[in-house]
């Protein structure tokens, strides 16, 4: 009976739609200080990537454009964020970058296969190419992944370090 | 990503080449960054998560203090019902055997041995003992009983001569510095006073409250700041938080600090007198500083009209929201929620700039809201946990702008990684988490028994997150703390025993029934808090007939459901009779809860 499945189908997209709804209100509540509903545009992006997606700063910058006001105010409302990013989690946007994606990655950066980067490496790749590092995001990022021995980032372990981390 | 294909472009070989490889290096670029800035906010929404269960268990427990409070109010307002057989218990309580006595009989009671190698203070103070102070704290010495109640008798003097509100003037070459919140944590105040000068006329502080219990040295900067109050008693301003009591202390450590360093327990019981409230406004016309405050002398049986002790309670523990209006604080149990509406009109009202209040742990030290026009600044740093805040201070004069200044002590010489610090403070918030579990166990899993009609064992995250905010009466994310807490299976449903597996209480004795068990556990620091007040020579020991009376008015108070026989049992069983008395501290340190994966048996969480 077609009609049953139909409904059976809308009913799961409903509650998945619920569900979605509450996880986002979560998330934007922990960043809501004064809890009036909103939040410091400064950290939309945070919010976003914490609810699992990883838009691009590019990418970041038109959503914030699409839940920012028409005269922005430095603040984002609840109301105007639920639904753009519940769009977002319907349709799976800006899913993360695999592990073996991420390691290749590093490997194109290590052209003769030594299996590490040199810090002064990663700084020239993070902070020039791309869309790049600000001094914080890379003195943060060099904090965790460089052996202070050989200072370099041997980047197959310190990729595992941080997925475990995360798990 | 839009990154331009250059072999399109029908450049030539070499170039072609060059271009490809700088391409790929691009979007490798590109890759790692993106894959960690979601790493990154993945962290700092895990600190967030983390510092959001610790202020949550913590206005909870605040909620429990005042419970405590209205507790003992019901015991008063009760006295005459009490039935005969307790009399003793109630004058024990509320009979102040504290005499106002004369200063010279207290201090004729103690002598300073020759063998005291600790600071020794010269009255009338100077600044020459600031520093004596200050350099003998950094050695961990520890000043000698007799200067404690010097410095306190003198406070009390000056302090009870002083009006409710402070007026004092600033000016662009004399700005004056405001701290938030220290809770003992001598550090940060050396700290400040290292990158912002030590208290003078020219370096006038206010110091908002809050100064103890928490941290381990409330005694050491209760010292510092009475004795700098006493060389500068125009310059250096104390407001009363909402720890400047001794209930709250009880709770809190601050006692357990004075009875730990200072074995002379009976002689330390004149309860600290203070004025001035957290509270403190700029006058618009710009140069005047005001604190507001209630005077009282503390003295558990001088007692405050029901109507005053509910003006202390709203000023000292209500805190700024975005909504508008003026609602019960909830979260504390005490105190109200005020909007930008409410400052607004006070603001106007008296013709004041802005408020400057303490009381909220903030991230970053110090957060502005209400448009600018309430600031709160908090100078306890790592107040959780090691790496869980910043501490910061103020520095504003009429016509400037305020400055602030942020700080974080740190024990280790080179700070760890971000991650590692994120690591230590979630896994500290989920174990206090899993602690509250425990402690509602029984009535957690009727809940969810509750919701699971086929008797599944299983519930939907949200049905689950419905039981646990209800029951436990925590505003926490519970959908991104669920994967902390319990298995989920492939469809996305929670087994809600799994919550319970790894953590557990022990018990005291075996034949007890659990629900008793995890009753005392939930109720430890108030009980103890309990029998200390009823414990007044503070040997350790109240009698049996004492121990159960208390219970059994407690278990009334709280509608605790559990048979006298029970506990009568439970206490029998343990056998921590000594000679008709009960040592009561024992007795609840049986209580404590063992989680699976420790290599220490006992919990961290320790009683107040």
């Amino acid at each position: 009976n077609l009609n049953l499945l139909e409904d059976g189908k809308e009913r799961k997209e409903e509650v998945a739609v619920a569900e979605f709804h509450k996880k986002i209100k979560e998330a934007f509540e922990v960043f809501d200080h004064e809890s009036n509903n909103t939040v410091d545009v400064r950290e939309v992006g945070t919010i976003i990537r914490s609810l699992g997606c990883c838009p691009s700063e590019g990418e970041l910058h038109d959503l914030i454009a699409e839940v920012e006001e028409e005269e922005p105010t430095g603040y984002i409302r609840f109301e105007k964020f639920l639904p753009v990013m519940t769009e977002v989690l319907l349709e799976r946007r800006y899913r993360p970058i695999p592990e073996d994606i991420l390691l290749r990655a590093f490997e194109v950066l290590d052209p003769a296969k030594r299996g590490f980067l040199s810090k002064d490496e990663l700084i020239k790749y993070m902070t020039e190419e791309g869309e790049p590092f600000s001094q914080e995001e890379m003195e943060e990022m060099l904090s965790a992944a460089i052996d202070p021995e050989s200072n370099s980032i041997h980047y197959k372990d310190y990729i595992t370090m941080m997925v475990i981390d995360e798990n | 990503m839009n990154t331009p294909n250059l072999e399109d472009m029908g450049c030539g070989t070499s170039s072609a080449t060059k271009d490809k490889k700088s391409e790929k290096a691009l979007k490798a670029a590109l890759v790692i960054q993106n894959w960690y800035r979601g790493y990154s906010a993945r962290l700092k929404t895990r600190q967030r998560y983390a510092l959001t269960i610790f202020q949550s268990i913590e206005y909870a427990d605040e909620q429990g203090q005042l419970q405590l409070s209205n507790f003992f109010s019901f015991m008063l307002e009760n006295y005459t019902n009490v039935p005969e057989k307790e009399p003793g218990l109630v004058t024990r309580l509320f009979g102040s055997s504290i005499q106002d006595k004369d200063r010279q009989d207290y201090l004729g009671l103690i002598e300073i041995p020759d063998s005291y190698c600790g600071p020794r203070l010269q009255f009338p103070l100077t600044f020459t003992d600031i520093d004596l102070l200050i350099e003998a704290f950094k050695q961990q010495q520890i000043l000698h009983a007799y200067y404690v109640l010097e410095v306190l008798f003198e406070t009390k003097k000056v302090l009870q001569q002083m009006p409710n509100f402070t007026h004092t003037n600033t000016s662009p070459s004399k700005e004056i510095t405001i701290c938030g919140d220290l809770h003992g944590k001598l550090d940060d105040l050396f700290l400040i006073f290292y990158k912002n000068g030590l208290p003078s006329v020219t370096n006038p502080y206010v110091f908002n409250g809050d100064f103890v219990d928490r941290g381990k040295n409330s005694m050491e900067i209760l010292m510092i700041l009475f004795v700098s109050f006493l060389v500068y008693p125009n310059d250096l301003h104390l407001n009363r938080g909402n720890h400047e009591d001794f209930m709250m202390n009880m709770r809190y450590g601050f006692t357990k600090e004075i009875l730990h360093k200072y074995k002379m327990r009976s002689v330390l019981m004149p309860p600290i007198p203070m004025d001035g409230d957290r509270a403190e406004k700029k006058n618009k016309l710009g140069t005047a500083t005001v604190a507001l405050g209630i005077r009282t002398s503390g003295s558990f049986s001088e007692q405050l009209t029901k109507q005053e002790w509910e003006q202390v309670i709203d000023i000292l523990w209500s805190d700024p929201r975005g909504k508008r209006g003026c609602y019960p604080n909830t979260n504390r149990g005490g105190g109200c929620y005020f909007g930008p509406d409410i400052t607004s009109k006070i603001l106007n009202k008296y013709q004041l700039k802005m408020l400057v209040r303490s009381h909220e742990c903030k991230p970053e030290g110090y957060e502005i809201c209400h448009d600018g026009k309430v600031i709160t600044v908090f100078s306890a740093s790592n107040y959780y946990e090691e790496g869980s805040n910043r501490g910061a201070y103020i520095r504003m004069s009429s016509g400037t702008t305020p400055r602030f200044f942020q700080y974080q002590i740190t024990k280790a010489t080179c700070f760890r990684p971000l991650y590692q610090r994120v690591n230590a403070i979630e896994s500290s918030a989920i174990r206090m988490l899993k602690e509250r579990m425990i402690s509602r166990k029984t009535d957690l899993i009727r809940a969810f028994q509750l919701q699971d009609r086929n008797k599944s064992g299983k519930l939907s995250m949200g049905q689950w997150a419905f039981s646990m905010e209800n029951v436990l009466g925590l505003n926490l994310p519970w959908r991104s703390l669920s994967s902390h807490l319990v298995t989920t299976d492939k469809d996305g449903n929670i087994d809600y025993m799994s919550g319970f597996q790894d953590v557990h209480i022990q018990k005291p004795v075996k034949e007890v029934q659990s629900s008793l068990i995890e009753t005392v556990y939930r109720y430890r620091s108030d009980l103890q808090i309990i029998f200390n007040i009823i414990d007044s020579d503070h040997s350790g020991l109240i009698s049996m007939e004492e121990f159960r009376s208390m219970w059994r008015l407690f278990k009334s108070h709280y509608s605790v459901h559990i048979d006298d026989s029970q506990f009568d049992e439970l206490a029998e069983r343990m056998d921590l009779n000594k000679d008709g008395s009960i040592d009561f501290n024992e007795f609840l340190k049986a209580f404590y809860v063992v989680h699976k994966f420790d290599q220490l048996n006992k919990s961290d969480t320790k009683l107040a």
